[in-house]
């Protein structure tokens, strides 16, 4: 993918790698997401945190970024690093340590990201001919976002994949939701559709693979 | 007239039957001499010998001598139509007998308010389903409701006993037990192989040798006139519609009075239904009915079939349980039974006067289904039905239970487990089994304890478990039930009336313009609004059938058994038509017939490709897990499998080589570590593990309506199962998982066995062409799925076939530096 001629690539995690600015992008890790549905009396399993953190630190220890950037809903409440175990903080703060740039880009999740995990608390970034931000604005370009959890859908004969997926239009691009307990909107519908040119692909995630569709080949998922 | 005193009968039920000119059959009064002695009773009789009758009896005596208020009997369906059903046919006779008594039902269906009212003022007999009894025993005046209860009629048992709902009921009967000891339980059942397991089942000790149920056994009906279709076509290789034989069967249709056309699987019913509309010259009025019709359309045909105004129904096992029609001549069963037990129930319905005898077509739709039919007559002849083994309760339905049984009021979890382990499904549950399912509902359970402050249970100083607020009641009220399913869009005619429901995938797969049968007609696929898939009449083009899931059901091990005892003996086979006898001889002549109790594996070339075809005889699920094995074992020997495909009979691998060692690639190993390792990538798991996440609550239940419009993020199980089995396999909820697809999906079970059996006893036959036998399901290729490293393939297929179309004005990735996986490096 090249945007505004930075090339990016897709990662089969759902992680955007800048291999010229040796950068991580990652979107929507939602961290103690289990723990906030606990507290309402529906006992998802609380590894989530540590789940999307293991995910993360593979990713780090094989690319070895000196930046990486959080593209916002990092964390899923505002009580979330209260409720964090005390292991996953360590992991998170040996995370931020080991590399050499770490932004917080702040989200509707997150609007004050909690202080003492390391790095900068950003409300958007701009980075040579690029913006990160959380939520996409409409007619942006050159414009990396996540907020939305895309999700596609394919069908392949006997059977229909649905998966995490990068949504791309050429100006635009919109991350998968990096977090283990994200769930996905079809990029179909027209939250996502409505932000992207008429014509627009996707890098779907599937089996450790990514694979490429243009729009006309993806399924609805409801009216 | 025969003489009509019978002690035990007061006068005005004795009168009643006189003015029917009926004499009380044996075993109604053999129901009211069980429950003189206040015991319960476990009645087995064939449909149609008054046993809805025989139930109820005992209740409307003591009812009729000892008038009261209060709740007497409350009686429980699997089917909300069948509880309607009863209570209007129970009406008749206790408003002739003139007696004081209200019936009143009780459904998903009934209104609040008169909910509110039964609670407040409850009538003598209540009609009820397991899960609305669920709802009333957690109500904190669950004590009061019951306190009169004397007794519980359990109905269509056999079909309850072993399923989910069945565990959720025998829960429920355990609680009933304690808020009302007195209250006796009647059982009623279809003929079953095993009525220990239900006389178990009904006990209040949960054990076959309680004590407290007697068991009563109807008169058998006169035995049946069975007839294998013998066609005057050629008998198809393969496929399951057997639309060479609807000719034939209209013919029969037009010859009899009513008749009732059953088949295995609902996409059938619309197939073989269009079809012999086709056919239907004559314009006989012939219906259609199956479990995703809308239910009104349902009770049209039904009343349509009681009031003798059809000539032919063609119905799935939707119309399997409970109502009567005594009308019906004929009953064909299109396809091959699949189990013995269920052909008897489905026999059963033609002529329900015991004096006649039914008359019954089987008409198999392929060659195998008609050793498969020719065994299933052998097995009724011999009375022998199907003994499946039970299955211990499921533990999300005990957590279920746990927390209903909290919102009725606080509990000792000493008394509750001795409560649960009275109910037969939990009779072998071990303390600590039951603790951590406690330890679940309180807290999650989880390996990793931060969740202690977020508890649904509390525990109190006096040693009880209380529900932590109201919050946590409702929620258990909005997810009550066993009955899950894969969402469901409803179908309506454009400006039009609602047809019924089909899965959702299906409806996902269409795309405007399509043409696709339901509810018997050719349907023009418009497009979904508002959560509805409108559809027009009529349509062009290839239709496409809706695929339901989990419509079909395997083969049973006991019939299994004596197609492979029929096959290995040709003395057997001139009952056989001359088709299937000759296939069997070129079989015999060109490889050599499977051994009864030994495995036969064929290997031969096709088409640049090396099949291996396995007759193992053990049903589609447990040859699905097997195909799913062997395939990881022969990538590990090197010989490059490609894919499988499964059918109830055999299984067919084909790969780039033969394995050469097939006690090692059967060696029951295969059932260690591969089995865990894919039981935990399977999508059959991933299904599985959706329904334990709904029936414990994790996840919530959609309800009808409740979908939010727009954006809207689902939140997958899949997500949950992924996080819970990396960082906590042993957590309960994947037990409960595991356990479930191991009788079920995976059949494991049933594949274990057969590892064992045929341990020492493999025939491999290396033969330079396909066999005889090895045709029909080589024929499936290509209308089965095909399971293998199939979805990579075509994921990479579907996307390289796009490469060319991709958008021009977009550039082409470019070569990013890769390590060695073929991952990017920075």
């Amino acid at each position: 993918m090249t945007l505004r001629g930075a090339a990016l690539a897709p990662d089969p995690s759902g992680a955007l790698v800048w291999p010229a600015e040796r950068t991580l992008v990652v979107a929507d890790l939602h961290l103690e997401k289990g723990s906030a549905f606990a507290a309402r009396g529906r006992m998802l399993p609380p590894y989530d945190t540590r789940a999307t953190l293991g995910r993360l630190a593979d990713l780090v220890e094989r690319l070895a970024p000196e930046r990486v950037i959080c593209l916002g809903d990092s964390f899923h409440d505002r009580r979330a690093a209260s409720r964090m175990e005390a292991g996953d903080v360590a992991r998170l703060r040996d995370l931020t340590g080991r590399v050499a740039d770490w932004l917080w880009v702040t989200g509707n999740h997150d609007p004050e990201p909690p202080e003492g995990f390391g790095g900068r608390i950003l409300d958007e970034l701009a980075l040579g001919p690029l913006t990160f931000r959380h939520e996409a604005v409409p007619g942006a370009v050159g414009e990396l976002s996540g907020h939305l959890h895309p999700v596609a859908a394919v069908l392949v004969p006997g059977r229909r994949v649905r998966e995490r997926c990068f949504a791309f239009d050429g100006g635009k691009l919109i991350l998968p939701a990096f977090g283990a307990f994200a769930g996905g909107l079809n990029v179909l519908d027209p939250a996502v559709s409505g932000l992207l040119a008429a014509r627009f692909e996707v890098h779907l995630l599937a089996r450790g693979k990514v694979h490429r569709f243009p729009r006309s080949r993806l399924s609805p998922d409801k009216a | 007239m025969p003489d009509l005193s019978f002690p035990l009968l007061p006068a005005n039920v004795q009168g009643w039957f006189r003015s029917r000119g009926w004499a009380p059959h044996p075993h109604q009064l053999a129901m009211v001499e069980a429950a003189v002695t206040g015991g319960s009773a476990l009645l087995i009789a064939p449909t149609g010998g008054g046993k809805t009758l025989a139930g109820f009896l005992p209740s409307l005596i003591d009812l009729a001598e000892r008038p009261r208020e209060g709740l007497h009997t409350l009686y429980i369906s699997p089917l909300k139509a069948l509880a309607v059903d009863i209570q209007r046919n129970l009406e008749e006779p206790v408003a002739e007998m003139r007696l004081p008594i209200r019936t009143e039902t009780r459904t998903g269906d009934t209104p609040e308010s008169k909910r509110r009212r039964q609670r407040a003022n409850p009538p003598q007999i209540l009609m009820t389903t397991p899960e609305s009894l669920a709802l009333m025993i957690a109500y904190a005046d669950a004590a009061t409701i019951f306190r009169h209860l004397r007794c519980v009629i359990v109905d269509e048992l056999h079909a309850l006993a072993g399923t989910k709902r069945g565990d959720l009921l025998a829960l429920g009967l355990a609680r009933l037990a304690r808020l009302a000891p007195l209250a006796r339980r009647v059982g009623l059942s279809a003929t079953v192989a095993e009525p220990a397991r239900l006389l178990a089942w009904l006990s209040k000790t949960g054990h076959a040798d309680g004590g407290d149920v007697r068991l009563v056994t109807g008169r058998a009906g006169a035995s049946a006139e069975v007839e294998i279709l013998t066609t005057r076509e050629r008998l198809p290789w393969s496929g399951r519609m057997a639309m060479h034989a609807l000719k034939e069967v209209y013919q029969r249709i037009r010859a009899h009075r009513t008749t009732l056309v059953f088949v295995n699987t609902r996409a059938q019913a619309e197939l073989v239904f269009q079809e012999l509309w086709r056919l239907n010259d004559d314009t006989l009025p012939i219906a259609l009915h199956h479990g995703s019709l809308a239910a009104e359309q349902r009770r049209k045909v039904e009343a349509a079939m009681a009031a003798g105004k059809l000539r032919a129904v063609v119905a799935t096992s939707s119309l399997d349980l409970g109502i009567d029609w005594a009308a019906v001549d004929l009953v064909v069963q299109i396809g091959a039974p699949k189990g013995a037990s269920r052909l008897v129930q489905r026999i059963g319905r033609a002529n329900h006067r015991l004096d006649e005898p039914s008359r019954a077509l089987l008409v198999p739709a392929n060659r195998f289904e008609v050793l498969e039919c020719r065994a299933a007559l052998d097995a009724v002849a011999a009375m022998s039905l199907d003994g499946e083994r039970p299955r211990p309760g499921g533990l999300d339905v005990l957590a279920q239970h746990m927390l209903g049984m909290a919102c009725a009021e606080p509990f000792r979890p000493d008394d509750l487990y001795d409560e649960v382990v009275c109910a037969a499904p939990y009779a072998g549950l071990a303390r600590d089994e039951f603790d951590d399912v406690l330890d679940f509902v309180a807290t999650g359970g989880y390996a990793l304890g931060n969740y202690e402050r977020f508890h649904r249970l509390t525990l109190r100083e006096d040693g009880r478990m209380a529900v932590a607020g109201p919050a946590v009641a409702r929620q258990y009220r909005m997810n009550v039930g066993t009955i899950t399913q894969e969402a469901m869009l409803r179908v309506r005619l454009s400006r039009g009336p609602v047809l019924g429901e089909v899965e959702e995938h299906f409806i996902q797969g269409l795309t405007p313009g399509d043409t696709f049968v339901f509810a018997g007609q050719l349907l023009k696929f418009l497009g979904i609004r508002e959560m509805e898939a409108q559809v027009a009449k009529g349509g062009t083009g290839e239709p496409k059938v809706p695929a339901y899931a989990g419509g079909r059901l395997p083969l049973t091990t006991a019939l299994a058994d004596r197609v492979r005892a029929m096959l290995a003996d040709p003395v057997q086979w001139p009952g056989l038509p001359e088709d299937v006898q000759e296939w069997l001889r070129l079989q015999r002549w060109r490889s050599v017939l499977p051994a009864r109790d030994g495995l036969l594996v064929e290997s031969f070339p096709k088409a640049g490709k090396r099949f291996l075809v396995v007759y193992a005889f053990e049903g589609r699920n447990a040859h699905q897990t097997l195909g799913m094995l062997l395939t990881r074992r022969m990538e590990r020997m090197g010989c490059g499998p490609l894919g499988f495909v499964a059918t109830d009979y055999v299984l067919a691998v084909w790969s780039l080589r033969t394995p050469k060692d097939m006690d090692g690639l059967f060696d029951q190993d295969m059932l260690g570590d591969d089995l865990e390792a894919w039981m935990d990538e399977s999508s059959m798991l991933r299904r599985t593990f959706r329904n334990v996440a709904l029936i414990t609550g994790v996840i919530d239940r959609r309800h009808p309506g409740q979908e939010k419009s727009g954006r809207q993020v689902t939140f997958s199980s899949d997500l949950i199962y992924d996080v819970l089995r990396k960082h906590d396999p042993g957590h309960v909820l994947l037990r409960a998982t595991r356990a479930d697809a191991a009788g079920g999906l995976t059949d494991v079970r049933r594949l274990s066995d057969f590892l064992v059996r045929v341990k020492g006893r493999i025939t491999h036959k290396d033969l330079d062409r396909i066999s005889p036998l090895a045709v029909p399901v080589i024929l499936e290729i290509g209308r089965e799925r095909v399971d293998g490293s199939a979805t990579d393939e075509l994921l990479e297929q579907a996307a390289a076939d796009l490469v060319a179309e991709a958008m021009p004005e977009l550039d082409s990735p470019r070569d990013e530096p890769r390590d060695a996986q073929g991952r990017l490096t920075l």
